[in-house]
């Protein structure tokens, strides 16, 4: 099931004959990626696309997170790291590291996002939706609210995540509580 | 003939709002009392029917009828057989408004206010009816309001057109169908006028006839059939029973309206009416521009030389050798001169004067003055100044919002003008100049009132107290929302919130705005617009790792320093000592937090620019090269930045931050 190393072309092509097919399909379909070890889910209706990481533009004074904007054919796109978005130590950007490139509803309506992960795996195929579990409350030690449900699989467990929570921009800028025009005034 | 009328809906709704600008326009102008202006009324007259004869295409029966009371109003008053007077103006203006929202109903497919039409159509009814009793408006039938609807058995219409009719693209058979569909039809025609073959210009219409239609028919819907060539034809209406021969000379009609060919088309069944309107409604949003044949021919022909450019290109490239190589240049030269050249022409496309805007103004100063009761003449200049058509469209409510300011604040009641003339005056004016535009709102009022405006800044916290602080800083204020020094609020303005609004609407589009202001004398209010919202020039710098772009419009000058020009102001930030000035300086790499950037002053650039007026050093470490760049949205899928415009696409594909300069200055002035 690691996909590691798997060229890119080939990884979208999959994905977008997956998302043709989860359209139609009965039941449900999630994109899982690796980060610090750990498998997570996202919707494969969300993802737009899987891109390698190349360098982003630093935007100034956004939340340490955001890893700067890059150019999507033409669209400014912002990156976001997810290993700090979830408080998780950085690591260095290797061959593996990529771009999950994701449609994230708003208020403002809808928003290309990317994301950066540590590598994708696979595409999860779950059947019966009663085999998503709710998320275990863990007090407010562990911060719950990005995760929609737990699936077991044969060699582990995948969090599947709400991107849109997890890639507001507003509710990053609001966790950041780095104004920009706060920023600039000191 | 079958042509879909839908998609000329759009192109109605566009010409009858024109129309009625310049209605208003012409009413505005006419002088009350006097024997009327001909050009003026003819030219108020043509408008009306312009929007008449679409609408009857189109089956909007309301706005018909509806234009066709102020038409023959009009028509009274060219003819001389009625007098221009101010309530006959008012009045008129008053439709113009109502027509303007009956259009607007009907492209949204909304309703509209029933009551107050049929109110103004009752009081042009009776300066209609002021008039008859002395010319007698003779027993041609033409309207429903001189003759409500009568029912007759039938009618006998006697439809001579013009020689020209077919011209203008009427067809009579058409109209004969349509005639039939409202009852049973007897169509004679008339030889008479047919020359001999040999004399025959086969465009010209040499028949006319004698129709006999019997049914139920009313004589308005019989007149409706004939709305669009009713001036291209001679044309009478009577009742069956009466025989008599009407004066040929009460006929006459002149023939005027020139637009006619533009859009005479089939009219359909009765079911065109709810199709058309579907359409008007979806096509309502998709803006759409009418450009000059001229804009458009220039584009071609820039096209063309772009395509002779490429084919030089190519067939270098067939067998390219070095020694070619200043040919290449050349052409790879003159490809760049061709590019630019045609996206300036492209963006000219886009290019609207301005009198677009100022046209609604005469119309809100008369308004607004006679309800304030003062006196207040308006000077319009530098109307064919063109600006980008999205700027257009922002523009349009802060310069309403300045206007009635100075309507309201600004111009004093003649009791209070003392030596100045009673007359107040506002102007307009707009212009171009190094590449922005510049639009000013000036009156000659009372001008700001400075000591009121600090009083308010100190009692809001904005000022502190003991302080000096500049005119302009003082003035600065009234941007601030929630300040408004309106001694007592009216329907017109004085509520403090507006001039935020005003300045954030004028960022929005990239522009800014400067007052400046003299007691007693009046105050001018200055906007400061990019031409064009889509491409700019611009200088790329660098900073740190980061690289960003300032337009370089706002560019003044490059400079290196020495430290010792530079004093730091009590804690305030560093000023550099400048060609007899103090500039403020501001260090780019600390402003964004900038890694690996130059910090020693003398080792880098200081980058002069200037927005709203005011200068700032901008501190990077080197100028890069200079490029054109579109702007793109930041916001769209991120959020808005602090002292970031916008964002581009660098040659290399990279994204490149563009500066938002006059952004950066009001933090920087915040800050000290």
């Amino acid at each position: 099931m690691a996909t590691k190393g798997t060229d890119l072309a080939t990884l979208n092509t999959h994905l977008r004959r997956e998302a043709a097919a989860s359209a139609t399909a009965e039941g449900l379909q999630y994109l899982t990626f690796i980060l610090a070890g750990e498998s997570y889910g996202i919707d494969i209706l969300k993802v737009q696309e899987i891109r390698g990481w190349v360098p982003v533009t630093k935007v100034p004074n956004a939340p340490f997170f955001v890893r700067g904007v890059m150019n999507l054919r033409g669209a400014i796109v912002p990156v976001i790291d997810l290993r700090l978005r979830f408080g998780l130590e950085s690591v260095e950007y290797t061959k593996t590291t990529v771009v999950i490139v994701v449609t994230v509803r708003s208020e403002h309506g809808d928003r290309i996002i990317g994301m950066v992960v540590d590598g994708v795996s696979d595409v999860l195929n779950i059947n019966n939706p009663a085999d998503i579990k709710d998320p275990p409350d863990f007090g407010t030690a562990v911060h719950t609210e990005f995760i929609s449900g737990l699936v077991t699989i044969e060699d582990g467990m995948v969090m599947l995540l709400n991107v849109d929570r997890l890639l507001s921009i507003e509710e990053m800028f609001a966790m950041e509580s780095v104004r920009p025009a706060e920023a600039m005034h000191t | 003939m079958a042509i879909d009328i839908g998609q000329f809906v759009q192109t109605f709704f566009e010409e009858s709002l024109e129309g009625l600008d310049i209605m208003e326009a012409g009413l505005l102008a006419l002088p009350p009392g006097a024997a009327a202006d001909l050009d003026q009324v003819n030219t108020i007259f043509r408008a009306v029917h312009s929007i008449k004869g679409g609408s009857g295409t189109f089956g909007f029966k309301e706005v018909t009828g509806f234009t066709h009371v102020m038409e023959t109003l009009l028509d009274k008053m060219r003819e001389g057989q009625m007098a221009v007077t101010s309530e006959a103006i008012n009045t008129l203006l008053q439709s113009v408004d109502c027509l303007r929202e009956m259009l607007m109903a009907v492209r949204n497919n909304t309703d509209f206010d029933a009551p107050r039409v049929e109110e103004l159509r009752e009081r042009l009814v009776q300066l209609l009816d002021q008039k008859k009793s002395v010319t007698g408006a003779g027993n041609r039938c033409t309207t429903a309001i001189q003759l409500p609807p009568v029912l007759a058995d039938g009618w006998r219409i006697s439809f001579r057109p013009h020689l020209d009719l077919m011209r203008s693209g009427n067809d009579p058979v058409r109209i004969f169908r349509e005639l039939a569909a409202l009852g049973d039809l007897t169509v004679r025609p008339d030889f008479s006028r047919l020359p001999r073959l040999a004399e025959m210009q086969p465009e010209d219409c040499y028949l006319t006839w004698e129709l006999e239609l019997r049914g139920s028919a009313t004589c308005e819907a019989v007149a409706e059939v004939f709305a669009w060539v009713e001036d291209d034809s001679d044309l009478t209406i009577e009742p069956l029973e009466e025989l008599t021969v009407p004066d040929p000379a009460e006929q006459e009609v002149v023939a005027e309206n020139a637009q006619q060919g533009e859009l005479l088309l089939d009219r359909r069944g009765n079911d065109r009416r709810r199709t058309d309107r579907r359409s008007a409604g979806a096509a309502a949003d998709s803006g759409s521009i009418r450009v000059g044949i001229d804009k458009v021919d220039a584009v071609i022909n820039l096209v063309g030389e772009l395509v002779t450019t490429q084919s030089m290109l190519s067939a270098l490239g067939v067998d390219f050798d070095m020694n070619r190589m200043d040919k290449l240049h050349e052409a790879l030269d003159q490809l760049e001169r061709n590019t630019r050249d045609l996206q300036e022409h492209v963006m000219r496309i886009r290019m609207l004067p301005i009198s677009s805007v100022f046209s609604r103004f005469p119309r809100m100063v008369h308004d607004i003055s006679e309800k304030l009761g003062k006196q207040v003449e308006l000077r319009l200049s530098g109307e064919q100044t063109e600006i980008d058509k999205t700027v257009i469209e922002k523009i349009g409510d802060p310069l309403v919002h300045l206007v009635r300011n100075s309507l309201d604040h600004g111009i004093e009641p003649p009791a209070e003008r003392g030596a100045k003339p009673a007359m107040g005056t506002i102007t307009l004016n707009a212009y171009h100049k190094s590449g922005s535009i510049f639009i000013e709102v000036g009156d000659d009022g009372r001008g700001l009132d400075r000591e009121a405006l600090r009083r308010k800044g100190l009692d809001a916290g904005l000022l502190r107290p003991g302080e000096d602080y500049s005119d302009d800083q003082i003035y600065e204020l009234i941007f601030h929302p929630g300040l408004s020094t309106a001694k007592e609020i009216s329907d017109v303005s004085g509520r403090g919130v507006g001039m935020d609004v005003v300045r954030r609407n004028i960022q929005d589009v990239g522009g800014s705005i400067q007052i400046a202001s003299q007691p007693g004398r009046g105050s001018k209010i200055t906007i400061c617009l990019p031409l064009t919202l889509a491409i700019l020039d611009g200088q790329l710098v660098s900073v740190g790792h980061d690289c960003y772009i300032i337009p370089l419009l706002s560019i003044v000058e490059s400079v290196q320093i020495r430290a010792e020009t530079v004093n730091r102001v009590a804690g305030k930030g560093e000023v550099l000592r400048f060609r007899g000035q103090h500039l403020p300086v501001l260090r780019l790499y600390e402003q964004f937090g900038a890694e690996g950037a130059v910090t020693n002053l003398e080792k880098g650039l200081l980058v002069v620019v200037e927005a709203d007026g005011r200068q700032v050093g901008l501190f990077v470490d080197d100028l890069q090269g200079q490029q054109q760049i579109s702007i793109k949205s930041l916001e769209k899928n991120f959020r808005r930045v602090a002292g970031v415009a916008g964002a581009t696409i660098l040659g290399d594909g990279r994204v490149g931050l563009i500066l938002d300069i006059s952004g950066l200055i009001r933090v920087n002035n915040a800050v000290t």
